[in-house]
């Protein structure tokens, strides 16, 4: 993809981040490749500590130093990203990136009523005068499901629950139009019923303003039933991407397979779930070659000794030896050693 | 058929008396009271597992810590094998030792100063189930290797294992007393699915070699469905259903627990299209008169905003309080529940 007219909504290659300690450098994402295309829903899935929330971080230019952008790129709409200095992310973020976190007070003022924080965004972002931005700010708490929203203006952050304040983000995030939503686990502070909500609103909302939503979870089902493409991430990097339904059923990469049977459903009941073993490596211990190798049932030692990168088809693409025409050629199982589980 | 369950409770409830700011108390204000849990009962016979499950503050964790003994009901029993254990004074040690817990964080519940081997051999030796030293350390080792550590991990303090390692390490505990029920009290929810697997994996192999009877606490439906062979849901303070696990999933009768089927993401159901379900749960301080859910209940009438309903049974094995239900003027279960993908 050499054009900017090519590439999609957003592009990350290659996307490496890492944290200088007093003991040395500490990788923490080790070439990340991703991108969400107009109007799309990615579901960006992984265990705890897979990498998942640098990345929505590194992406927007909010990450905490000392944690640095290593290497890579990140195109947003066109433009290389990455390297932009504070001022010019900040104008970005929020005018054509809204941004949802797990916690919702995290972006809302406990000090200023509801309405002052949606008409400020709003006029911010657009030429509306005080009234018109009122007005403006109760259609919005009206999309996003608050009820009586005219008389919600003066209330408070802590006024309301966990879910009507998550909400309330949802309609700052939208505020300014924006082209691309980055949410961090938006749901997983909130209660099931409440969940469903919250991701029908994300969902109807992005399909009715054409908004493109990275949506970073741990959770398959909350991806299953709202991404159109999944990005499964494995100790810092993406290790399979593909259509939700391929991944959800017939996952590509051992780890992203293995972990889609570990999860039990309300279909169907297996006496034993299948399990993985072992677990994912920290952060400064991932082994070279393949990260997931110590764990994987095929691994070979073409897998310890070098470092699969994306292959694969059309539709899906995973990390893994298999998917190369060397796969064939390498020797045969070199048997797993023993790992400690869990 | 008359056979003594394991565990009983009936009608057993405790109410938080909050307390009053200073200022409102000169007020002449009275404390509120939180009902925390409401009036529940189930039976549990041997080797089985009943699961409760419903969202956060419905009451959970208090049914269990009543069942264990650290809070006293405001009204109701408990009964292990008949034996009436709900005053504190009449729970003999014999009847305790009978009766463990595993929780949600074990990082919360094991001791950081000690080494694991000291965490597992506490029971063993609080309750005089080894004869010396010696055979506690063989215990400790049989222990650590049942739940698929190593016995030299005994060494270890718990901060170098894992989440789901230190979850096997609260289990060996868990296990140290005999007990013939554990009360778990979402053990997996703070674990990573592929180790959240591990560990249910473990949880079942136990059950089948001891003969273990599990009240499994639980939000997550899928969970619940793996691992129990009957479910009481439960809705600010009071069970709404207790049905077969089978029943449940396939015949849903409770609003409520219809709407939880309908709500639970669920890999089977890519693409589907959702924002059915309105209303939040109720704060449980005076929380809605009648039936506590009419609120957000499509079947809500008159009835139901003034009288309370009670458990009654309906179809087959299961429990409904629902007067919608026991009038037969709910709508047939959605077929196959929200289980068909
Ligand atoms: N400031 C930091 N210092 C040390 N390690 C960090 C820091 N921030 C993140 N990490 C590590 O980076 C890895 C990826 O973190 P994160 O992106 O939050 O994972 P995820 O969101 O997938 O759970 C984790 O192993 C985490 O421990
Ligand atoms: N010791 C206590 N004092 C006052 N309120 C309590 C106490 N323990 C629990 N509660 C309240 O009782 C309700 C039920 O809590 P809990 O049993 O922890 O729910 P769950 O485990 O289902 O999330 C909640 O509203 C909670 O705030
Ligand atoms: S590259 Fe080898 S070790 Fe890695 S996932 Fe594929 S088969 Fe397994
Ligand atoms: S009793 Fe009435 S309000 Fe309650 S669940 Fe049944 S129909 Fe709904
Ligand atoms: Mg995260
Ligand atoms: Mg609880």
């Amino acid at each position: 993809m050499a054009d900017g007219a090519a590439r999609p909504l957003l592009d990350v290659r290659g996307l490496k981040v890492g944290l200088p300690t007093r003991r040395g450098h500490l990788p923490i994402l080790n070439g990340v490749d991703l991108h969400v295309k107009e109007g799309e829903v990615l579901g960006v899935v992984g265990e705890s500590g897979a990498g998942k929330s640098i990345t929505g971080l590194a992406v927007i230019g909010l990450l905490e130093p000392p944690a640095r952008i290593d290497g890579g790129e990140v195109w947003f709409d066109g433009a290389r990203i990455d390297g932009l200095s504070g001022d010019a992310l900040r104008r970005i973020r929020g005018a054509r990136i809204g941004v949802i976190f797990q916690d919702p007070l995290t972006s809302l003022n406990p000090l200023y009523t509801i309405g002052r924080q949606l008409t400020e965004t709003i006029r911010t972002h657009m030429d509306l005068g005080a009234d018109a931005a009122e007005k403006r700010a109760v259609e919005l708490l009206d999309e996003v499901g608050i009820p009586a929203a005219a008389s919600r203006l003066g209330a408070y952050p802590h006024e309301f629950s966990g879910g009507m304040r998550q909400r309330v983000v949802i309609a700052l995030a939208l505020c300014a139009h924006p082209r691309l939503i980055i949410a961090d686990e938006p749901t997983t502070a909130l209660d099931v019923s409440i969940q469903a909500q919250i991701i029908g609103v994300l969902k109807r909302l992005c399909r009715e303003h054409g908004t493109a939503v990275m949506l970073i979870t741990h959770d398959m089902g909350v991806i299953a039933e709202t991404a159109d493409r999944v990005a499964v991430m494995y100790a810092g990097r993406v290790i399979e991407d593909g259509t939700v339904a391929e991944v959800v059923r017939n996952a590509s990469h051992p780890y992203s397979h293995g972990l889609m049977g570990s999860i039990p459903t309300i279909g169907e009941r297996v006496g034993r779930l299948p399990q993985i073993r072992g677990a994912m490596p920290r952060v400064g211990a991932v082994p070279e070659g393949c990260a997931f190798a110590p764990r994987c049932p095929e691994v070979r030692d073409l897998c310890r000794a070098e470092r699969p990168v994306m292959m694969g088809g059309k539709t899906t693409s995973a990390a893994c030896w298999q998917y190369s025409p060397r796969w064939a050629d390498s020797a045969g199982a070199a048997g797993a050693e023993a790992v400690a589980d869990g | 058929m008359a056979e003594t369950p394991l565990l009983e409770i009936e009608d057993l409830a405790v109410h938080f008396r909050l307390p009053v700011p200073l200022a409102e108390r000169a007020m002449g204000r009275k404390p509120k009271v939180l009902k925390a849990v409401d009036g529940v009962s189930f039976a549990i016979g041997k080797g089985v597992t009943l699961a409760v499950v419903g969202e956060s503050g419905c009451g959970k964790s208090t049914v269990a810590r009543l069942i264990a003994g650290l809070y006293r009901p405001t009204r109701g029993r408990v009964a292990i094998d008949g034996h009436d254990v709900t005053a504190a004074r009449d729970r003999t040690r014999a009847l305790r030792r009978r009766l463990t817990m595993i929780f949600q964080d074990p990082q919360a519940s094991l001791n950081p100063r000690w080494r694991v081997r000291d965490i597992i051999a506490e029971p063993i030796k609080a309750f005089g189930i080894a004869g010396d030293g010696q055979e506690t350390g063989r215990r400790v080792d049989g222990l650590l290797e049942q739940v698929g550590l190593a016995a030299a991990d005994g060494e270890k303090y718990p901060h170098e294992f894992s989440g789901g390692q230190r979850q096997r390490i609260s289990i060996a505990r868990a296990l140290a007393s005999q007990p013939d029920l554990i009360l778990c009290d979402e053990p997996t929810s703070a674990l990573d699915v592929s180790v959240q697997a591990q560990i249910l994996n473990l949880m079942r192999d136990l059950q089948d070699d001891l003969g273990l009877t599990y009240l499994f606490i639980s939000h997550d439906l899928a969970v619940v469905n793996h691992m129990s062979d009957r479910i009481a849901v439960m809705y600010l303070g009071r069970f709404v259903e207790v049905a077969d696990a089978a029943a449940l999933f396939a015949a849903p009768q409770h609003p409520y627990t219809r709407l939880l089927l309908e709500t639970i993401p669920d890999l089977g159901m890519t693409g589907r299209d959702r924002e059915a379900v309105a209303g939040e749960v109720p704060s449980p301080i005076d929380p809605p008169g009648g039936c506590a859910f009419h609120p957000r209940c499509p079947h809500a009438n008159e009835r139901c905003r003034t009288e309370r309903p009670e458990l009654r049974t309906a179809a087959g094995s299961a429990a409904v309080a629902c007067h919608a239900a026991e009038e037969g003027r709910l709508p047939p279960a959605p077929a196959g529940g929200a289980a068909d993908g």
